[in-house]
């Protein structure tokens, strides 16, 4: 056993990891080239991967063929050999109705599928786009020398470290009947009326009425009048307002009805809950794209601008012309890589509102979900199908991005 | 090297030591109970096992204490893959039917078939099946919770026994209209709560041959429409049944307990909890069982079930036969507040406790008297293997009618359909 060589250059303390590190080196060196003489230097790269591969097989390929097997079975039963083969009855149930522009014409299967695929349809449709701005505004605000860069950044990118089921909670504290904003509300309602209700509020609003009437006035006189007239007839014009609105304008007047909480994730016909399921979704997972934008405009050469710059280009234009084109490539993988993801959304729609009220917000994977596990018949041929169908459109979204990426890079 | 020598002594000694331990640790046996709660029921699970591993140190019992929802999504997975708990806690008596160990070779039938009669019944499915495969951990019986304090607030008369299902409406939606309620009557989202109220409309569930083959009868739609228009009138709340998709289960004690709705319709499982959690805010009764044309009907259930897939099944029946032992199941009851199950501990009666005030001892009361008067159809329903299949299309669809994108006329065949499909799967 001999003691590590001092390595030249390095001290003491790094020496020893150097000498671990040199050792290992050496004791692989000998089987890979053993590994190479067998399989030639050309292919020693499939050798290299074969470890990711093997995980990557084992715990993504092998399910997804699974789950291509359970699509054409039957039964309920989760073991495979208990599970009938029934060809393509899965399908045809989940694609028999009459229009699946309305899905309640369906079998119950198909009409749970298609609530699914037209409601993940329309999340997908509205989320992405208010996203994409919101990233890009955020990446563009982020990318200038403002005070405390660093710390906007990482404000804006702590959402997504956070779990999908913890963002849903929070915003579930929040958004609940008795939650946060409701009482923020009603206490902002209360502490008008309160005041109001004392006179020093009924006095102020008069005050503020009739200050805008004076320098309305004013401002009307002073091209008509000159001296001290335009602020004469201001002032004889607040002095009258005020004591027309005194007269006018009573407490009762200024109060504001009682704030009667809303049920902002289970008002029924108020469109409320898919507007805060997007905007939930789109709060948790901005951080990630406006990161990715963000490394977009840094890649952007700053001569461009400051010849821009030199030649008067208006901020707007230098945008238009110069920012956006540049960084288009990188806004075509946002966009395919958020609209895949969006077809996705399950785990926090499901904890914020269920997929209610009514099935206002269940989303395609809720139905695999609830077909497989929820209830007394386990439907695993169903919701396999289901998933089959989905990777399909998520497998032509994915081309799309190829295709778009190819086409910018001139391949 | 002397000083070697003696090292290599004491560790083969120390070794030999282990190795003579070593097949004493191998014979204890771990189990595993998977619970799920209402209110204290797996902590005192937890303490009675404790007593019996103190009695039997080969045996070890762990219970994993979960939410009813793991229960209800993820149990039969997990049996159908193999990896199930020894025993559970379970309201789906007969569909879980084909998992069940039969304890018979292990324990005292003849007193298992005595103290447990009426509900044995419930975890068999058929007339041939005689085995015994768990207890009730209650005789948990439907029914409404009310608010007494703010039907004395607002100076409405509280509707006297007898009284229907309308008449307890109208006088809600009184006291919701002049307490200024958020809800009048909140129902737990689940079509085993909504059995209840549409047995006493006179629904019957199955046909003359005991299938389920038209649900939809007139009694269960005279129910569908008073739960669809009772929301509609701000009488049932947002948060419940419309709150959620598919068959999700939603339970409304909450919006009780925080005096948001003067009804609560739940049952007998939720005494502990009230008496825990409403504490003296507010008086509530359990009033006599609103009713129908067809009666006055609750539905019955939650058991302790064992499964064939353990490894170990004389140990799981030897807990089993110490959790059924009287003074234990008895204790059992009387800590969990719960109504017995148990012939020989009912007619002997329960000591509540101390901390067990008037008003639950009345509940107790109410609910044990409900139990006698629950129709056959409510029994014969909770005894069906697939009755969970009907519950969760009865959620499904009426929520759906109760937001819109159905109608009850769409609904309807909806249900049926759906429960057909179950039944012939």
């Amino acid at each position: 056993m001999t003691a590590p060589a001092p390595v030249s250059g390095l001290a003491p303390r790094a020496a020893l990891p150097a000498w671990l590190w040199s050792r290992l080196g050496d004791m692989l060196d000998g089987p890979f080239r053993a590994v190479q003489r067998q399989v030639g230097a050309h292919r020693m790269a499939y050798v290299f991967l074969l470890p990711n591969l093997l995980v990557f097989g084992l715990f993504s390929f092998w399910p997804m063929l699974l789950n291509f097997y359970i699509a054409f079975t039957g039964g309920q039963s989760v073991l495979l050999a208990e599970r009938p083969f029934v060809g393509f009855d899965n399908f045809r149930e989940l694609l028999a109705c009459p229009s699946y522009l309305d899905p309640k014409s369906c079998p119950v299967a198909g009409f749970s599928f298609w609530t699914g695929i037209w409601n993940t349809l329309f999340f997908s449709l509205v989320q992405v786009p208010v996203m994409i701005v919101a990233a890009l505004t955020t990446a563009l605000v982020l990318n200038r020398d403002i005070r405390g860069r660093g710390f906007w950044r990482a404000v804006y990118f702590y959402p997504v470290m956070l779990s999908p089921v913890v963002v849903a909670v929070i915003w579930d504290w929040i958004l609940k009947r008795r939650g946060i904003l409701n009482a923020v509300l009603d206490d902002a309602v209360s502490g008008w009326n309160g005041f109001v209700a004392t006179g020093a509020g009924h006095v102020a609003a008069i005050a503020v009425i009739a200050a805008g009437a004076g320098w309305l006035v004013r401002r009307l006189a002073a091209p008509h009048l000159t001296g001290q007239r335009p602020l004469l007839a201001g002032t004889l014009a607040a002095v009258a307002t005020a004591a027309l609105a005194s007269v006018l304008l009573t407490s009762a007047g200024l109060t504001l009805p009682d704030y009667r909480p809303v049920n902002w994730l289970i008002d029924v016909r108020s469109g409320w809950p898919m507007f805060w399921v997007i905007f939930v979704y789109t709060w948790g997972h901005l951080g990630f794209y406006m990161l990715i934008l963000l490394a977009g405009l840094q890649a952007i050469p700053r001569d461009l601008y400051e010849a821009a710059e030199m030649d008067g280009t208006s901020k707007s234009r230098q945008f238009w012309r110069i920012t956006l084109p540049l960084l288009m490539p990188t806004m075509i993988v946002v966009l395919v890589l958020s609209l895949i993801r969006a077809f996705q959304v399950f785990d926090e729609v499901y904890v914020l509102t269920g997929g209610g009220p009514g099935q206002a917000t269940k989303m395609i994977i809720q139905h695999v979900y609830e077909s497989a596990f929820i209830g007394d018949a386990k439907r695993y041929g169903i919701a396999a199908a289901s998933s089959v169908l989905v990777a399909g459109v998520l497998l032509v979204l994915t081309l799309a991005q190829l295709a778009a990426t190819r086409k910018r890079a001139g391949g | 090297m002397t000083i070697g020598w003696k090292s290599t002594g004491l560790f083969a000694l120390g070794l030999t030591a282990a190795l003579a331990a070593a097949p004493a640790a191998a014979q204890t046996v771990n189990l595993r109970y998977l619970c799920y709660a209402d209110a204290n029921e797996c902590d005192v699970a937890r303490d009675l096992l404790d007593r019996f591993e103190k009695a039997n140190p080969t045996i070890k019992v762990t219970v994993d204490k979960v939410g009813f929802a793991v229960i209800r999504e993820q149990l039969e997975t997990r049996l159908q893959g193999g990896e199930a708990p020894d025993m559970a806690r379970v309201t789906n008596l007969g569909g879980l039917n084909k998992y069940y160990l039969d304890l018979r070779p292990h324990i005292n039938a003849a007193n298992w078939e005595a103290n447990f009669a009426t509900t044995l019944p419930w975890m068999r499915v058929g007339a041939a099946d005689k085995g015994i495969y768990g207890w009730m951990t209650q005789l948990t019986v439907t029914g409404p919770f009310v608010n007494k304090t703010l039907f004395d607030q607002t100076g409405v008369k509280m509707p006297a026994a007898g009284a229907s299902w309308d008449d307890w409406a109208k006088a809600l939606a009184e006291v919701q209209k002049k307490g200024k309620l958020y809800s009048g009557m909140a129902l737990d989202r689940t079509g085993h709560r909504f059995a209840g109220i549409a047995i006493s409309m006179g629904a019957k569930y199955f046909d003359a041959q005991g299938n389920p083959s038209a649900v939809v009868d007139d009694g269960f739609k005279a129910t569908a429409e008073r739960v669809v228009q009772w929301h509609k009138d701000g009488l049932m709340p947002a948060d419940i049944w419309p709150g959620a998709s598919g068959a999700k289960w939603k339970n409304a004690g909450d919006m009780f307990i925080n005096g948001d709705t003067a009804m609560h319709i739940a049952g007998s499982w939720m005494i502990q909890k009230f008496q825990s959690d409403v504490g003296d805010k507010f008086e509530w009764i359990v009033p006599s069982q609103p009713c129908g044309p067809a009666g006055c009907s609750a539905m019955p259930g939650a058991a302790m079930v064992a499964f064939k897939s353990t490894k170990h099944p004389a140990e799981v029946a030897k807990v089993m036969e110490f959790m059924v032992s009287e003074p234990v199941i008895k204790e059992y009851y009387e800590r969990t507040v719960q109504i017995p199950a148990h012939k020989a501990v009912a007619e002997k009666g329960l000591n509540y406790g101390k901390d067990v005030g008037p008003q639950t001892q009345a509940a107790l009361k109410q609910f044990t008297a409900d139990f006698a008067k629950i129709s056959p159809v409510a029994h014969q329903l909770q005894a069906y293997q697939r009755n969970v299949a009907i519950f969760n299309a009865t959620v499904t669809y009426v929520a759906q009618a109760i937001t819109g994108p159905l109608t009850l006329q769409q609904a309807y065949p909806k249900i049926q359909e759906e429960i057909d499909n179950a039944v012939k799967k």
